[in-house]
């Protein structure tokens, strides 16, 4: 499956979350790393899949259906959003 | 009030083609009227959504190629394969009609300002429309910020804004434009032919000492091989900004 970036899933998170998140810091719960999250991995197919560029644990997953949308952040050990 | 914060969540937007450009055979830019447009920076994208009458939707995005001082524009590469983007390229005309939202993104962009940091743009095939944004934003704001593309196509034909490219280069305001051209170059070329390897990078990027902002944009292994070497060559990761596109 080709690798995406955090950008290509900004429309998406910004819909759920009614803010731009690419510039948000994500901490990895694997290894710790930070980066930003439109320089995360991410995988899409039937869902999205967002992973840690370093060690490749799963900070990120969701599934968006017409009923819900289904997001798991349980890799993901902090995210930080600017204020503003 | 609980609940009436307003975010300017990104809603859809009814875009109206007002003009089309034909950049090369399989690149086509759509100039739009977008009523509620908020405007964008350099290096955003939007979402597009077609839907089919049958209710079936297809959502891809696209960047934005024009400045923030212009009217939203779009340039899109057909891909054969692809759902939405023959009908970009091919079928639509002025007057037509579809949904888009954003502008969408805030870590693949440049803002002219006061710095004077270098401007470093690596673009891999049409990677280069949201670097285009960025160069037409600052000869736009008449930024002077040293500025280099090293732009890869795969022939002379294929190279997307050439000509515009050509004018903003021969301005004499610190643009480079450094060509590379991967399957054939034109005749007589004495420039790069060949991929955006470490050889080319040490030789044609911004060297990191002068701590450029860099940005890498197109076909995923380009952008990431393309990284990895501006790494190694000693550029810090931070300063190193990427957007795949996928598949090449």
């Amino acid at each position: 499956m080709t690798r995406l970036d955090g950008n290509s899933i900004a429309g998406v998170l910004e819909g759920i979350f009614g803010r731009d998140l690419t510039v948000a810091l994500g901490v990895c719960g694997g290894c710790g790393a930070e980066r930003q999250v439109g320089a995360l991995h991410v995988y899409r197919a039937a869902g999205i899949v967002v992973r840690c560029p370093d060690c490749h644990m799963v900070l990120m997953r969701v599934v968006e259906t017409p009923q819900r949308t289904w997001i798991d952040l349980q890799g993901m050990a902090s995210l930080q959003i600017a204020a503003g | 009030m609980a609940g009436t914060a307003v975010l300017g969540r990104l809603t859809w937007l009814v875009a109206e083609v007002a003009e089309t450009v034909t950049e090369t055979p399989h690149v086509r830019t759509l100039v739009l009227d977008v009523p509620g447009w908020a405007g964008h920076r350099a290096g955003q994208h939007v979402d597009v959504r077609l839907t089919a009458e049958d209710g079936y939707q297809a959502e891809r995005s696209y960047s934005v190629a024009s400045a923030p001082e212009d009217p939203p524009a779009l340039t899109v590469e057909r891909l054969e394969d692809g759902e939405v983007s023959p009908y970009l390229v091919d079928d639509v005309v002025p007057g037509d009609r579809f949904e888009l939202r954003g502008p969408i993104g805030g870590y693949f962009v440049w803002d002219a300002d006061a710095r004077e940091d270098p401007l470093l743009l690596v673009a891999g095939g049409s990677g280069v429309v949201p670097l285009m944004a960025m160069l037409r934003h600052r000869q736009r704001t008449g930024s002077n910020v040293p500025a280099r593309l090293v732009y890869s196509a795969r022939t002379l034909d294929d190279v997307i804004y050439r000509n515009e490219l050509d004018t903003l280069a021969a301005r004499g305001d610190a643009l480079e434009v450094v060509y590379t051209f991967t399957r054939e170059p034109p005749p007589g070329w004495t420039g790069y032919a060949r991929r955006v390897d470490m050889d080319l990078l040490r030789e044609a990027a911004v060297p990191p000492q002068e701590n450029p902002r860099v940005f890498v944009c197109g076909p995923t292994s380009f952008v990431e091989a393309v990284a990895d070497n501006l790494v190694v060559l000693g550029h810090r990761p931070g300063r190193v900004r990427t957007e795949r596109f996928g598949g090449s």
